[in-house]
Formats: structure tokens, C-alpha cells, sequence
């Protein structure tokens, strides 16, 4: 089945400053957060002896590895329609799952609640998979602490909080600013704070706690009888500090930006030509082209186009592609994954040659290497898989406006609004929904949507210039794999690929 | 078909704690509000090269619930049914409205505009939940087995799933609606995999689904069709960039249906965010097409007895020989557009919005081999990828897969191209249907062509 990145909403990208750094955090400024899930302290907490029990109870009947993933989420939203807020919403949802490992076999049970009798319920049923067999010897649970690069957070997750700041209404004002053919802006802001609980047969017990926060913009502009759509979005790892750097007035005026640009667009052509991406957001090019291939679990079975390629070319040389959990505040940041396993950057691609998969524990083990700190899920109702971070290519040498010169006729890709690959025989398509055609080396049109499509080892190949500007897209990424949604970032320089597949319609 | 006993207890007790949900809110002085309360099971299991890997089971539960007050609108949910922290959850959503808003349009249907009978439609199998892991196990492998015997080319597979789910839930508003409503789904997926030159692994994915369990086919039959679909795309390789007729195979059909869909939502009509805004009554397609929504098909997978706001519903007729007689509306949009609602809401306990229960186009008379007849050199699609649609302005552009028609014949299996067009001009260049149209999916469409699309390859 093919996995997707899709923007949440609308799409990114506030056009004033870049809002972070891809500087690694200074863990020993970061104060440690107290979260406020019942499983860290009061009448229901989880301590180390409730904790082994349940994990008792999961071995009963056999396994090598077991271990409970806590979890508690508060979320506000808004969402304004029209100029007006039409809905605050939000609330709590809170649970834990039991998983069983015996070989690659998973067992998996998960309660709503943190009552010790439907945790031990939960733990029974998941042991199921066990049929009768040697349990791994217990291991005396620790406590361990890991540093955060998350911005440290003061405030409380409440539409309260959200709707006193007026973040929807700035935004709202500065899109209909813009222009007077804007005639419709709407608008939403998520924040999340997500806590979790990890605690493993192998005596990890560890804590996190993970904000999130999300605006999305988008505007119509409408010039007699043509009608079209602009949108801008951004956030992270972050609560609203994220607006310090990025005004909510940015993305109002970008989302117009947009729509007026594309009163004027006119047809992408089709077939095979070269093409340049854009900073930032072209990200998602390597996210499908090579990020999901990577993912160890299609490597262990063998369904990766990428199958056995450790160590051979996959790209042109001038192509180094890493996956990066520490990029503060960025959307896919991880101080921990959600197996317990403090992950590393992890090296995919350098210079062209295939490095390393992405591995969860179970991945892992078949290869005989160390978890990468990989294993992620959407929430304590689901299992973990191996899954991207942020995942980037880094800066070359080359102008970025050089690159541009450099092209007689092709394509300048911008943003998009998702993309997809087919893992197997690695097509990958990412849906362009700002580009503009290059004659003679110069941007002329401004191009209606249309598809890229590509296959990922064979684009890769014909990289041929990589910028020094590389950039972090502004956090809206969603990537979905087997169901499970989890957020992702992406980044990377201006880079001219000789030859991809462009849908349009013009011939 | 009556639900079992032990159903119809669970949705008594879902019923009581609506009911003491709406009093308290009353207690509170809301002007208006929905509560949705449902629970579920679930099992999923998959194997692989003959071994388990995994074995999923739980039960879940969930209360939702949107306030009006004042024109002012909130809407939270919990999983927590304690009555204490169900007192103090209401008590919060009712807080929370007052960060809105209000909006004189956004109070709920009138009291008796709400029914208290509807149809029995049989979307329960009491045979469902009976379906322990081993049973399952056993399916998912004869699935696999299957594919992996199927042809010596088929060199592994991605797995094998059977899953199934049921679920109770009952919608109970400030109007006086009680629905009651229970449902069962199952389904068994395979995935065979074929090596191919360069590298390249061709994926052949089949399903079968449905809410009785003695609908589905037969597990050796799924494994072999996904088998089939593997080594079919064996070479598949890109064609000339150029306008060609273009076949869309029912799977890849139904994809085009759903975009119309999207576009026909009062949500989308009124948010400007669809081009048939404004063109009820025109002919926005060949007249070719008739495109129906229909709540009530006996087992459907997208039926439904009432609608989200406790509607009453029934078919719709969306587009009729080519031309637009109706949006599908909630209450929220249709009093934006000034039209009647259709009872097309879902979302109760949320934000209800518009939304499609059985969506298709209404199937032709020839057999789908009749569509091939005449084409001299064209596509045939079986697969699409990515998200290339803007329904403002329908454009539309898309990744594809599937066969060169030459001389009205399948031959070479083409991939890694594109096909483009604009949607209501895909509409009215569909010049036949063919009429093997099956409600496996809630929007489902029979196979069709389209006389001209632009192709992006070599």
C-alpha cells in the first residue's frame, strides 16, 4: 500500500523569515517540564512496581520483550470562518498500551483508563500471542531522564489561552488587507500538549513531553469569474512562541499571496523535462523518494525498492540525505521515541551511498543493530513502526540562482500540497500547488497545479546542482503509513534534478 | 434481521448515559446540544511468510458532545464515562463556548423536523464479533498461501490481514432525537510482491470487505487476484507524453466519483471552495452520468438510518443525465445557501457537517470489455497516486498505473505517468459506463471513458 504525506489543512510556509534554526538545542539549558498526566504523580501514577506487574502479566505466558506506552493528550482548537470564530473545541484523551514481543510477532492490547484491573486486562490479552514459552528473566525497572529539545512551556493547552492572543483574527485582518479581490478567509489553530509514560521488560521508564501547535490560513480570491485558493500554515514543536517569530500577519498576507498568484496562472506542460526545487518544502521529495523506502520494515521484508542496497549508490554523489529527531521546535523532533529509545541523527544517504534504515526494536533485531530510535505511533491505540523524523538533504555549493540560469525550459517547484510513493517499485508523486515554468533561464508563469511523478533511486540520480540555502520547511507535514498519522518535518537546499515527470495538461 | 440481545442492552445503557448527559447540560441552561455515545471492538491480525506478526484486540468507547448557547458554539469528547467526570467534563464544553462567536445559524434542525422511526438496514452481523484470533489467523494464511502459490514469479508477500470491527452508537439531541443505531465490518486484504528488472518489486494488493461476514470471497481467491495484479504490472514502463483516450478501471473510477462528491458538499459550496458553486441545474457532465447518494441499500457500506442532526434520509439524485439537481447539505449549509437540507449530516456529538453515505454513478449496460471496442491507442487505468485536485477550480492531475489499449485490446503494462485534466471537463468528455458497478465501498463507481486525457510520460 503506498504511504502519504499530506499537509494538515491547508499548506506551509509563512513568506516573512525563516521562524528556527536547524541549530541542535543546548540540552543543559533546557529545564525539565512537569507535565500534568495523572500517570506522573497523584492518586494514579505510575510507579515502578505497578508498572512490573503489568509487565508481569504480559510475559506470563512467554515473549522476549514487553513494554506499556502511557499517554495523555490535551488539545484546544479554534476555527474561525468568515472573519468569525465558528468553533472552539478540544479536550482529553488519555490511555495505555500493552505490547508482546515474541520474535516479530506482536501482541497488542490497549485500555482507556489507568484502573489496574483493565491495565492487567489489557496485559492478558495482548500475551495472547504467546503460546507457552520461556518470558525474558525481569529486569529491575529505572527511571531514566532524557534532555529536551522541545522549547520549554509555561502555559496551559486552553481555547481560553488560544482566543485571548486573537492569533486567527491578526490573520484573518491581514489576508482581506491584502487585496480587495480576497472575498473569504478561514482560518484554525491547534495547540497539543502530548505526554507519554514508556516503560520496557528491559527497565526503561521514561518521560516526555511533547507541545504542538499549528495555524492554518487560507483565502479566496476571486477576479469575475475565476475563483481561486490560496493557503499558508505553520508551527512545531512549540507552544505560542512559535508566533514571535512568525506572525500570524505573515501567514494571512501569504495565504493571499497565493491566491492572487494563482488568478493568473496558467497550465503546467507535461512530459519529462528538468526541474528545481524550491527550498524548504520540496522536502517532500526525498520524504517519498527515499524516506519510506528506508523505513527497515520493508527492508526486513524485503518489499523496499531500496532492499539490499546498503552501501551502493542510490543517488548522485552530491546528495547526502539524514533523518534528524534534535532540530528545535521542528515538527518531527523526538527526545525519545515511543519505544523508549533515545534516537540519534541518523546518516541515510552521503554522498549517494546508502547508509542505514530507519529501525524500531523489532527491525532492529532481525539486522542484529541497535534501535535508532525510530519506532513511532499515533497514539496508545496503536503499534509502533519505523518512521522519519525530520528527514533533509544537506546544502551544496551551488547559487541558487545559478541553478535556475541553468535551465533552458523546465519547471521551479515551490509548494505542494502532498505527496505519495509506491514502496515496492519506488514511484513517488508530490502534487505542486505553487510553481513556475523556467524559460531561458528565467521564472516566467506562475503554473497551475499539477503532479510530479517520479521514480526515487532513478530521479535522485540526476541531481545534478545542490544549493548552499538549504531550509526547514515551516512545521505542517502529516505523514500517514498503514493508518497511523504522526508528524514530520522536512528540509532542503534549491537542487536541480535533469529529468522528472511533470502532469500538466498543456502538450 | 434483529441485533442480539446483548446489543440492544449496551444501546440502553449508551441511551441512559445520553440522556443524563443532555439533562445535565439542561441543568446547565444550554440553549442546545448533541450528544453521541458510542463503543466498539475491534480485532486485526496479520501474517506473514506464514507467521503471525501481529494480533491486535480492544475495545474502545467515546462520548461526544457540541453545545449551542447563545449562538455559540463548542464541542469536546471524553472516553471517560464516570458520572463524576462526566458532570465536570459538560460543565467545561459549556465554559468553552463562550470563547465563540454566535452565529444565528448555527442551532440545530427544528423538533419536528426530526424523525423517530427509520428503516432497518441491516448493517449488523452478529457473526462478526464471534470471529476469535485463531479463526482469523487461519483466514489471513490461506490468503497469503494462496498469492505466494499463485505464480512462480511471486516472489513474497507483505503480509496478510484480516480484521473486523462492530460498533454501537446511539445520537441523542436537545430536540427530542434518540437514534439508535450498530454496525459490523469486516475485511481480508493480501499483498504479493514480484521482482522485477532494476530493482524494481511490483506490488499486487486485492481486498475484499463487507459488513456481513459471509459476503466476503473466498481467501484463496483474494491471495490469487492479488497475485494476479502483481505480475500484470511485470515491465511496466512509461508512454509518449500525449492526449489519449483514457479508460478509468471501477477502483480507479471511484476515485474520480469521490472527487465530485467532495465538490457537491454544501460545506465546500458555501466555503467557495468547489467550481459547481452556483450551477444547479446546468449540465456539468455527459449525459452519460447520473450520480446518486443513497442511505438506505440494505447492508451498504456507507448506509445510514438517519442522518448526524436526526434527519430523515433517503436517495438523492445529485446529477441526473448530465445535469446538477442537487448539493448533499446539513442544516449549517444549507441555511448558508438559502436551500433545503438533504439529511446528509454526519459528525453528530462534533461539528455536523455534510457528507456522502452511498455515492456512485449509476452503472451503464455494457460489460467493461465494451469500453475497450474502438479505442485505437489508449489507457487503461487501474491505479492512481498522490493528491493532485483543487476542487475551486477542478483541476485535476494525478499519478497512474495500468495498460496501453492498442486496437481495443490490453497489451503493455504502463507506469510512472500522469494523467491530467480538468474535472468538469472529464465529466462531460465521459462518452460510456459500463455496468460493473459494486457497492463494496461507501463511494463506489462502474468502470467508464473518457474520449480524451493528457498523459505525462517519456
Amino acid at each position: 500500500m503506498a504511504r502519504k504525506a499530506k499537509r494538515s489543512g491547508p499548506s506551509p510556509k509563512a513568506a516573512a523569515g525563516r521562524p528556527r534554526s536547524t541549530k541542535k538545542a543546548a540540552p543543559e539549558g533546557a529545564r525539565r517540564i512537569r507535565g500534568e498526566a495523572p500517570f506522573v504523580s497523584g492518586a494514579q501514577a505510575i510507579d515502578a512496581t505497578l508498572a512490573q506487574r503489568v509487565l508481569d502479566k504480559a510475559l506470563e505466558r512467554g515473549g522476549h520483550f514487553a513494554d506499556l506506552y502511557f499517554e495523555y493528550r490535551r488539545s484546544a482548537s479554534l476555527s474561525m470562518e468568515d472573519g468569525k470564530v465558528r468553533t472552539a473545541g478540544g479536550g482529553i484523551d488519555m490511555g495505555m498500551g500493552v505490547r508482546v514481543v515474541v520474535g516479530s510477532a506482536v501482541g497488542y492490547a490497549y485500555a482507556e483508563s489507568l484502573e489496574p484491573e483493565e491495565m492487567m486486562r489489557a496485559a492478558e490479552t495482548a500475551s495472547q500471542i504467546a503460546k507457552a514459552g520461556a518470558a525474558v528473566a525481569p529486569v529491575a525497572i529505572r527511571s531514566r531522564r532524557v534532555k529536551s529539545v522541545y522549547p520549554v512551556l509555561d502555559e496551559v493547552v486552553d481555547v481560553e489561552g488560544l482566543a485571548r492572543v486573537e492569533l486567527l483574527r491578526r490573520a484573518d485582518r491581514a489576508a482581506r488587507a491584502h487585496d480587495r479581490k480576497i472575498k473569504r478567509v478561514d482560518a484554525s489553530l491547534v495547540a497539543v500538549h502530548k505526554e507519554i509514560l514508556v516503560v520496557t521488560s528491559d527497565g526503561v521508564m521514561v518521560h516526555d513531553l511533547r507541545p504542538m501547535v499549528r495555524i492554518s490560513v487560507s483565502a479566496v480570491a476571486r477576479r469575475g469569474k475565476r475563483t481561486e485558493v490560496g493557503s499558508s500554515g505553520g508551527g512545531g514543536r512549540l507552544g505560542l512562541g512559535y508566533f514571535e517569530s512568525v506572525t500570524p500577519e505573515a501567514h494571512g498576507q501569504e495565504a493571499a499571496r497565493v491566491a492572487l498568484l494563482n488568478l493568473d496562472s496558467r497550465p503546467a506542460p507535461a512530459g519529462t523535462m528538468p526541474v528545481v526545487l524550491g527550498p524548504g518544502d520540496s522536502g517532500i521529495l526525498l520524504h517519498e523518494a527515499v524516506g519510506h523506502g528506508l523505513e527497515a520494515d520493508f527492508n526486513r521484508k524485503r518489499t523496499s525498492n531500496y532492499t539490499d542496497c546498503i552501501g551502493k549508490p542510490v543517488a548522485s554523489p552530491l546528495v547526502t540525505v539524514v533523518d534528524d529527531p534534535y532540530i528545535v521546535g521542528s515538527r518531527g523532533s523526538l527526545n525519545v521515541d515511543d519505544e523508549g529509545v533515545v534516537p540519534k541523527e541518523h546518516r541515510l544517504i552521503v554522498d549517494g551511498k546508502l547508509r542505514a534504515y530507519m529501525h524500531d526494536r523489532i527491525s532492529a533485531e532481525y539486522f542484529h543493530l541497535r534501535p535508532s530510535g525510530s519506532g513511532r505511533r499515533e497514539s496508545f491505540r496503536h503499534v509502533t513502526m519505523p518512521r522519519m523524523t525530520n528527514t533533509l538533504m544537506l546544502a551544496g555549493h551551488d547559487d541558487p540562482q545559478d541553478i535556475i540560469r541553468s535551465v533552458e525550459r523546465g519547471v521551479y517547484a515551490v509548494k505542494y500540497s502532498g505527496g505519495q510513493v509506491n514502496i515496492s517499485n519506488g514511484d513517488f508523486v508530490f502534487s505542486l500547488t505553487e510553481g513556475y515554468l523556467i524559460e531561458d533561464g528565467k521564472l516566467t508563469a506562475p503554473l497551475k497545479g499539477a503532479n510530479l511523478i517520479g521514480n526515487g533511486p532513478e530521479a535522485l540520480r540526476t541531481v545534478s546542482m545542490v544549493g548552499h540555502d538549504f531550509q526547514l520547511s515551516d512545521g505542517m507535514w502529516t505523514c500517514g503509513k498503514d493508518g497511523q498519522s504522526v508528524p514530520v518535518g522536512v528540509g532542503m537546499p534549491t537542487v536541480k534534478l535533469d529529468q522528472l515527470t511533470v502532469g500538466g495538461t498543456a502538450v | 434481521m434483529s441485533r442480539p440481545r446483548a446489543i440492544e442492552k449496551n444501546l440502553d445503557h449508551l441511551v441512559s448515559i445520553a440522556e443524563r448527559s443532555l439533562q445535565r447540560l439542561r441543568e446547565l441552561g444550554v440553549d442546545h446540544a448533541e450528544v453521541a455515545v458510542g463503543t466498539g471492538r475491534e480485532l486485526e491480525v496479520t501474517v506473514r511468510q506464514g507467521e503471525v506478526e501481529l494480533v491486535k484486540e480492544a475495545g474502545s468507547s467515546g462520548l461526544g458532545v457540541r453545545v449551542v448557547h447563545d449562538g455559540r458554539v463548542a464541542t469536546s469528547s471524553t472516553t471517560d464515562f464516570r458520572p463524576e467526570a462526566l458532570d465536570g467534563f459538560l460543565a467545561r464544553v459549556v465554559e468553552m463556548a463562550d470563547v465563540s462567536e454566535p452565529d444565528e445559524l448555527a442551532a440545530p434542525p427544528e423538533p419536528r423536523e426530526l424523525v423517530t422511526t427509520w428503516p432497518e438496514l441491516e448493517l449488523f452481523d452478529p457473526a462478526t464479533d464471534r470471529i476469535r484470533a485463531a479463526r482469523a489467523i487461519k483466514l489471513a494464511t490461506a490468503g497469503e498461501r494462496a498469492a505466494l502459490r499463485a505464480d512462480p514469479r511471486i516472489t513474497t508477500s507483505e503480509g496478510a490481514s484480516f480484521g473486523r470491527s462492530s460498533g454501537c452508537s446511539v445520537l441523542a439531541t436537545s430536540g427530542g432525537f434518540v437514534g439508535r443505531n450498530a454496525g459490523t465490518y469486516q475485511s481480508l486484504v493480501v499483498q504479493a510482491v514480484a521482482d522485477d528488472e532494476g530493482g524494481k518489486k511490483r506490488k499486487g494488493f486485492y481486498w475484499s470487505g463487507g459488513r456481513f461476514f459471509e459476503e466476503l470471497e473466498g481467501a484463496a481467491e483474494v491471495g490469487r487476484e492479488a497475485a494476479s495484479r502483481a505480475v500484470a504490472q511485470l515491465g511496466a514502463r512509461k508512454i509518449p507524453t500525449g492526449r489519449y483516450p483514457v479508460v478509468f478501471e471501477k477502483n480507479a473510477a471511484r476515485a474520480i466519483v469521490g472527487l465530485v462528491a467532495s465538490c457537491v458538499m454544501g460545506d465546500a459550496v458555501y466555503r467557495h471552495r468547489s467550481y459547481l458553486e452556483g450551477r444547479l441545474g446546468d449540465t456539468i457532465a455527459s449525459s452519460a452520468v447520473t450520480l446518486i447518494d443513497d442511505p438506505l441499500i440494505p447492508r451498504g457500506p456507507g448506509s445510514r438510518p438517519f442522518d448526524g442532526e436526526g434527519r430523515k434520509v433517503g436517495k438523492i439524485r445529485v446529477v441526473g443525465k448530465g445535469v446538477l439537481r442537487s448539493y448533499l447539505l446539513d442544516t449549517y449549509s444549507a441555511r448558508k445557501l438559502g436551500l433545503r437540507p438533504t439529511g446528509s449530516a454526519s459528525g453528530g456529538g462534533g461539528v455536523p457537517h455534510s457528507s456522502t453515505s452511498n455515492f456512485y454513478l449509476a452503472p451503464g449496460r455494457v460489460g467493461p470489455e465494451g469500453l475497450l471496442r474502438g479505442v485505437k491507442r489508449g489507457l487503461f487505468v487501474t491505479r492512481m497516486m498522490g493528491f493532485g485536485f483543487d476542487p475551486t477550480t477542478g483541476n485535476f492531475s494525478r499519478g497512474a498505473e495500468g495498460f496501453l489499449i492498442e486496437d481495443g485490446e490490453l497489451t503493455q503494462p504502463v507506469g510512472e505517468i500522469t494523467v491530467s485534466r480538468n474535472l468538469d471537463e472529464l465529466l462531460k468528455g465521459i462518452d460510456k459506463v459500463a455496468n460493473d458497478l459494486e457497492h463494496k465501498t461507501s463511494i463506489a463507481s462502474p468502470s467508464f471513458r473518457v474520449d480524451e486525457m493528457t498523459i505525462a510520460g517519456s
